[in-house]
């Protein structure tokens, strides 16, 4: 055993540290790893870029256009994106239907749909959750009536990430109303241009975008856009949810975070002096780097255990807890450090006058809001209490 | 030791809670807030006016109906409880507070203003490098002939785009850290020279950027003495404070109640999500919070007429409580909402967002725990 990186990893660190200094576009530098009020196609520079390389996503199969990284080396990449502050590549193709479509789909569908996937020209939306299916995932009651070589498709999804810049979306659907609820579902891909589709935003908490409503009124989906076989769509689902855990877990956009937090503490002043001289505040910081380190160090020994082959399985749950917590506590803790200038709110009341000039430092523009939105992570993926109950019931086997 | 509430408070309770149920829906206010002047000179009249709110808690001597510390409390809570935006704090529990104790010569006139709804008030202390010490002070005011000339740069001044007046501390005399030398001077929101930049905040209210370019200020507008008004100002930030933690119960209560409801009727794997015990075990933490936050409220408003320390004791030790217990209970009532609760939409993130705003406001929970080591160890 040990924790040391080989001279390997060493040189390909400095690879891919150099990739990033020359190739990030230039309109995106010094913007931070929002992608809030970036256009679509600023928030695809990135995936282009990446695309052209090869590196959009490393943890595909190489035949699939994979970059063929150990997990150390994709730990890296994702350390030296945190480092350089870049955008996230989007993840529903990349790391959800992409993974599902080359491993259920036929011949025919990975090669229609993984190539657009990689090279950022289909934008995939998720549509899972419905207004009665949160948790309970499996009563989604969007129907698919099968009418000849077509799904006649009509429900209505919720909290549909960014389905206002979507091409395409993987829905859950149920096409056998009779069967047992995870018995009766099938995955299909649907075109978001087809008629019948709406797209509703839905404003959160901090004033943004990033959800919707999608409404499916007669939507007419050719068979051949179904993933798997009929009524085994929540086999891909599973598949689906397990791989969009470890993700999830965001170490090392954390530890970025709490670099931030740090440079932000050192800044504001409290009766003239560094907040971070404060020794509760500081305390505070120790506290959650020591539970980063935990988290950090757990996701390595995860990512080891995927490159002996074993694929992510229910103690990712952890990540996602941990990782999430981790996440809301730093951005509660940058909001306490940005004091007064916590309150004022600039998205704009255009009624109330228009675009307000920032007010106060850079550190506190955005520290409400993203407090506020950081609230999600522990609902989303799986509630933090749904992934309790699949560690008790998985794990411990309670 | 009696806990109870006279006959005339919790009429007035009834009084304040029933106009509210009436005038003060969510989809109003959410309008209201969104509008470009963010409040209604309506309501504020009709506190004024219909129901005498704006006197109830102000002594006799200043016009007043004869009522305290109890009144403003009540009051608050209920204003927490429909997210009332228009400057009561500002204007009666700061501004009232101040013409209460500081033994200034107008202090009857503006008081009448204040009652009448003609006057409002906001309190323009904090500044950007001294966050919650408020002896930090690096606004200054220099005496010239009969005036005082402020120059200086306050944050985030709560309620002032609404405001006829502020009230300014700044320093007159010391070190930019002594606690002598602090003066409090009331100026006019017109005054030349006074540059104010008005934003909303996150929580649906409205405040300023104000900077200070040589204002003049009459002699007359100092209140209290000057260079001595560090006591004045720690005693009427702590009659804040008690009154935000009543806020906070408000808001609190609305978080708890509203959660219930929602996971009474929410259902999921067939049944009520409230059926599950993990969330009945934290809706009854969240009650546990809310119960004990009241009873610390209770403890800062009936302390704030005792000794300084005491009172400062008091306070911090309720301000540290209830800021952590709204946190808490606004957290896991979004946490339990799950989606919705992270939607513009429902009323329930509007109230988190104000009991988060609540925790941060007049100092944060470690602010005030450090505030009851500090004066436990000058005891």
């Amino acid at each position: 055993m040990n924790l040391e990186f080989s001279p390997e990893d060493e040189s390909f660190r400095q690879e891919v540290r150099a990739f990033i200094a020359e190739h990030y576009p230039p309109a995106l530098r010094g913007r931070g790893e929002s992608v809030e009020g970036l256009s679509k196609e600023e928030i695809l520079s990135w995936h282009r870029v990446l695309a052209r390389k090869g590196w959009v996503a490393p943890h595909w199969p190489v035949e699939y256009g994979g970059a063929g990284w150990t997990p150390v080396q994709r730990h890296i990449w994702e350390e030296e994106c945190a480092r350089a502050d870049t955008i996230p590549v989007i993840p529903f193709g990349i790391n959800m239907v992409g993974p599902v479509i080359y491993t259920f789909g036929t011949p025919e569908q990975k090669q229609r749909f993984l190539p657009p996937t990689l090279a950022g020209d289909i934008w995939w939306c998720q549509g899972y959750s419905e207004p009665g299916a949160g948790s309970d995932l499996a009563s989604l009651r969007t129907q698919a009536r099968r009418e000849g070589d077509h799904y006649i498709v009509n429900g209505q999804k919720t909290w549909t990430t960014l389905a206002q810049y979507a091409d395409w979306g993987f829905f859950l659907v149920r096409t056998d109303p009779t069967a047992r609820p995870q018995e009766g579902i099938s995955f299909l891909l649907i075109d978001m241009k087809s008629p019948g589709v709406t797209v509703r935003p839905i404003i959160t908490l901090g004033g943004e975008h990033e959800v919707n409503e999608v409404f499916l009124d007669n939507v007419r989906v050719p068979v051949e856009n179904r993933i798997h076989e009929e009524n085994k769509g929540w086999t891909c689902a599973k598949f689906l949810l397990a791989h969009e855990r470890t993700g999830i877990a965001a170490v090392s956009r954390s530890k970025r975070g709490l670099e931030k937090l740090r440079a932000i503490a050192r800044e504001e002043r409290s009766g003239g002096r560094p907040l971070i001289e404060d020794p509760f505040f500081a305390r505070k910081l120790t506290e959650l780097e020591v539970d980063l380190l935990a988290l950090e160090y757990t996701v390595l020994r995860v990512l080891a255990s995927e490159s002996a082959g074993r694929g992510p399985g229910p103690e990712s749950s952890l990540l996602k807890i941990r990782g999430s917590e981790i996440q809301q506590r730093l951005t509660e803790l940058a909001l306490e450090a940005a004091g007064h200038y916590g309150a004022p709110y600039f998205r704009g009341f255009p009624e109330a006058g228009g675009n307000v000039p920032p007010i106060g430092p850079a550190y506190a523009h955005r520290a409400a809001p993203a407090y506020f939105n950081m609230r999600k992570t522990s609902i989303y993926g799986g509630s933090n209490e749904i992934q309790h109950n699949i560690i008790a019931k998985q794990v411990l086997g309670l | 030791m009696d806990f109870n509430f006279t006959e005339e408070q919790t009429l007035l309770r009834e009084q304040v809670s029933r106009f509210l149920a009436d005038r003060y829906d969510f989809e109003t206010r959410r309008r209201v807030v969104a509008s470009p002047e963010g409040w209604r000179p309506e309501i504020w009249q009709a506190f004024a006016g219909e129901l005498g709110l704006l006197g109830a808690a102000l002594p006799e001597s200043l016009g007043g109906f004869g009522g305290g510390p109890v009144e403003t409390m009540i009051i608050m809570e209920e204003f927490g409880k429909a997210l009332v935006v228009e400057p009561y704090l500002g204007t009666v529990v700061i501004g009232g507070g101040l013409l209460k104790h500081s033994g200034w010569p107008q202090a009857r006139d503006l008081a009448e203003r204040i009652i009448s709804g003609e006057a409002r008030l906001a309190f323009a202390y904090a500044e950007h490098k001294a966050r919650y010490t408020w002896r930090h002070v690096e606004t200054t005011a220099r005496r010239r002939g009969g005036a005082y000339v402020l120059t200086g740069h306050k944050a985030v001044v709560i309620g002032a785009p609404w405001a006829t007046h502020l009230i300014v501390t700044a320093r007159t005399d010391g070190d930019v850290d002594s606690p002598e030398g602090l003066s409090l001077f009331l100026v006019e929101k017109g005054a030349r020279g006074l540059h104010a930049t008005d934003f909303p905040t996150v929580d649906g209210l409205r405040a300023s950027e104000i900077r200070f370019d040589g204002v003049e200020v009459p002699a007359e507008n100092l209140i209290g003495a000057e260079g001595a008004a560090l006591p004045l100002i720690e005693q009427v930030i702590d009659e804040a404070t008690a009154a935000v933690c009543a806020e906070a119960v408000g808001c609190m209560r609305r978080l708890h109640e509203g959660t219930l409801d929602y996971a009474r009727q929410r259902r999921q794997f067939g049944v009520p999500i409230a059926s599950f015990q993990v969330l009945q075990h934290r809706m009854v933490d969240m009650f546990m919070a809310l119960e004990q936050s009241v009873s610390m409220t209770y403890l800062a408003t009936l302390k704030l007429g005792a000794p300084p320390q005491e009172r400062a004791r008091a306070v911090s030790a309720a301000k540290a409580y209830v800021g952590r217990s709204a946190t808490f209970v606004g957290q896991n009532a979004i946490q339990i909402h799950g989606g919705m609760g992270m939607t513009d939409e429902l009323a329930i993130g509007h109230y988190f967002k104000r009991a988060t705003m609540i925790e941060g406001l007049f100092g944060t929970t470690d602010h005030h725990l450090s505030r009851v080591e500090t004066l436990a160890d000058a005891a």
